[in-house]
């Protein structure tokens, strides 16, 4: 289960660079699908065999990030009218380079500080923590307010690999009250960003700032 | 008993969301917020047993936080029924602005603001830091729809805001939780726990780089939420753009909630023997949030966004307090208390000079002792509160940390602390003085209008407590305080 485990985390790595380099939106959910799906998997394959937990736990997860999130967002595209590229507060190519540097202090970082037993891949922290900090740079460097939710999901899968490491002290009820959480979560995100589409007619959310301290 | 407490106020929430009779729903809102302080005054009378393994149970801290949010609940409910009697329905302007704008749904906010009731239960009822966990993020949740209650751009500013920045916030917590896992698993990586009791009887055997890695985080998560600076950007938004009876509730409810999980984290820390890590962190945030706070106080133009900072400042003193430890935790415990009710009772009183003025600015809010006497003098009464003057227990509170910060090797503390008060009380007299006093311009005629006991009731009543607690703490609060003091690693005098 070792390799299979690694190569999904390898994936998802690989699809956190492909976020931070893409310009469309319909693709950016469509791979944070893809990624959401994978990470669904990982619950059973980083511990060798299947309990009811994991699997049920793999099964919302997945659901929710490869089904309902996408469907969501899509929708939310379709009526607001954006396909158009994003337009970054960062460009692509420097998201890019950012991202390999943040990319190798991860793997400094989880080679610094191991899990005190053996975990289900050396790769596990690095790629967790990796794509935490895509979710938090897509929230920060990117314009739309529907980028931002999708920034939002991303770092939840970061935070959803990084609790692989400990799944087992977590009761499984705690894991679906969390899923729930994040569920709830982006549904508001929905609503809201189909209330500012209509109020300012854009969905850049970086030209919310009429409450800036100061401002008129 | 527990359970029963965390059920009522959602159950009322999904019947408001179906009731259609605006009346029924008001009624039904009062009624809840009644029944469910009743039970809390039960519950602080005859604490319910709970078993110690327990995820659900009201410890002495527990019961603290619970009755401040229950207290709370029951005067914004009556103000909040009132407010909503005598909001226009059709299409409104906002003066400030020139925004045209809406209300959202009734239904829906009463059924939010009953929901918030229930998640602020679940976090006081907490003792597994995972489900404390989910109760915050979802308070995050029921909250934001209240913040959008005018539907016009600017609270739509503030609640994506609101919403983004907690959110975010909370998911750091979510990572300080699993590093916790990780401090109290055994070698082979079995038994993590994420039980309060359990993880402080641990105590000195918890991993120390990952106990301290996992503070950071969950003091960065939830000081989010609670609005220590530099991660409190949402907050001042936030509060001047929801209705005043949700302002209330967010400054004296749910920061306090917030406050609540940065205590049981460091309460792990002290027992495991790194108070001092813990608390030189709390210490050091709750400074630089009064520092901050302070600066935005002097010369702010709109008075909710005034008491918003105020809220700021008063958090950076409780994080000074609990990262004190010993006397001062017991001071800062009284002390969210004692803001908590003047916090709630200045918001509601900024909701009757708003509804009057129908303006925000300091500058165009004149003659409010004229124009509306009693809300006026509750405005001057709550200036003295909240910049802790005696005889209110803010007086009380701030000065049982004060005393405890002039140890030796950490004076300076305790004079930057004073600084910043100073700063801060100079800066809010101005303004509050410039607003209760002078005349009334023409437009507001006539003065001294008579003003619905709905409106000020609820505020008077929280000030009398404040002060109250200023003259005589009452033995069974300052037993509780004292209990929660030392269960949250700290001493009661």
């Amino acid at each position: 289960m070792q390799s299979g485990t690694g190569s999904l985390l390898i994936f998802l790595i690989l699809t956190d660079l492909l976020l931070l380099g893409s310009s469309r939106l319909r693709n950016a959910i469509r791979i944070a699908a893809a990624q959401g799906v994978a990470l669904g998997l990982l619950p059973w394959l980083a511990h060798g065999h299947l309990t009811g937990s994991a699997l049920l736990l793999g099964a919302g997860s997945a659901a929710l990030k490869g089904v309902v999130f996408p469907a969501l967002l899509n929708r939310a595209l379709r009526e607001i009218h954006v396909r158009r590229e994003i337009e970054p507060l960062i460009g692509y190519i420097p998201s890019l380079l950012i991202g390999t540097g943040v990319l190798a202090a991860a793997f400094a970082f989880g080679a610094r500080l191991p899990l005190p037993w053996e975990s289900p891949s050396p790769l596990l922290v690095p790629a967790g923590l990796f794509t935490l900090w895509t979710g938090l740079f897509l929230i920060m460097a990117r314009g739309k307010a529907i980028t931002q939710v999708l920034g939002y999901i991303v770092m939840e899968n970061g935070i959803f690999a990084l609790g692989m490491a400990v799944v087992e002290a977590m009761p499984l009820l705690v894991e679906l009250g969390v899923l729930l959480d994040v569920f709830v979560a982006v549904f508001v995100m929905g609503i809201l960003v189909f209330h500012i589409n209509r109020e300012f007619d854009h969905i850049d959310a970086d030209q919310l700032d009429a409450l800036k301290e100061g401002a008129p | 008993m527990t359970l029963t407490l965390i059920l009522l106020p959602a159950v009322a929430a999904a019947v408001a969301a179906a009731i259609r009779s605006d009346r029924l729903r008001r009624a039904l809102l009062v009624a809840t917020a009644g029944a469910h302080a009743a039970l809390t005054a039960a519950c602080w009378i005859r604490p319910p047993a709970c078993a110690p393994e327990a995820w659900l149970g009201f410890d002495a801290a527990g019961r603290l936080f619970l009755g401040i949010a229950s207290l709370l609940f029951l005067a914004v409910a009556v103000y909040a029924a009132h407010r909503l009697s005598i909001e226009s329905h059709g299409r409104q302007a906002e003066e400030d602005t020139g925004s045209i704008f809406v209300n959202a749904p009734e239904a829906v906010h009463t059924a939010c603001l009953l929901a918030f009731l229930a998640t602020m239960t679940l976090v006081a009822a907490s003792r597994h830091l995972g489900v404390l966990w989910v109760a915050v993020e979802a308070t995050t949740l029921a909250t934001a729809p209240l913040i959008y209650f005018h539907r016009q751009p600017r609270s739509l500013e503030a609640t994506w805001k609101y919403l983004l920045v907690c959110s975010v916030g909370i998911a750091l917590a979510l990572l300080g939780n699993f590093l916790l896992v990780v401090a109290s698993a055994a070698p082979d990586g079995t038994g993590g726990t994420l039980v309060v009791r359990e993880l402080v009887a641990q105590g000195a055997e918890l991993r120390t780089p990952w106990l301290k890695a996992a503070f950071v985080f969950l003091l960065v998560g939830y000081g989010t939420k609670m609005g220590l600076a530099p991660m409190h950007t949402w907050l001042p938004d936030a509060h001047s753009e929801a209705p005043s009876p949700v302002s209330a509730l967010l400054s004296g409810a749910l920061l306090n909630c917030a406050f609540l999980g940065i205590l049981r984290a460091h309460s792990i820390c002290s027992a495991a023997g790194l108070g001092g890590f813990s608390g030189n962190l709390l210490a050091g945030f709750g400074l630089l949030s009064m520092g901050i706070a302070a600066a935005f106080l002097v010369n702010q133009a709109d008075y909710k966004r005034l008491l918003a900072y105020s809220s700021v400042e008063h958090m950076g003193l409780l994080a000074l307090g609990a990262g004190l430890g010993g006397v001062a935790l017991y001071g800062a415990l009284l002390h969210a208390v004692n803001h908590s009710l003047v916090k709630a009772a200045l918001f509601m009183v900024a909701g009757n000079l708003l509804a009057a003025y129908r303006t925000k600015q300091v500058a165009r809010t004149r003659g409010a002792l004229r124009l509306l006497p009693v809300s006026g003098a509750l405005w001057l009464a709550g200036l003295l509160a909240i910049t802790g003057m005696p005889p209110f227990g803010t007086f009380a509170s701030e000065f049982t940390m004060l005393r405890a910060a002039f140890a030796p090797g950490r004076e300076w503390m305790a004079v930057v602390a004073l600084l910043a008060l100073a700063v801060a009380f100079a800066g809010m007299a101005r303004t509050f003085l410039s607003m209760a006093l002078g005349p009334v311009s023409d437009e507001f005629e006539p003065a001294g209008r008579r003003e619905h006991r709905a409106a000020f009731g609820p505020a008077l009543a929280l000030l009398a407590a404040s002060l109250w607690l200023g003259l005589w703490i009452p033995n069974g609060l300052n037993g509780l305080l004292g209990h929660a003091a030392r269960l949250l690693g700290g001493d009661a005098p």
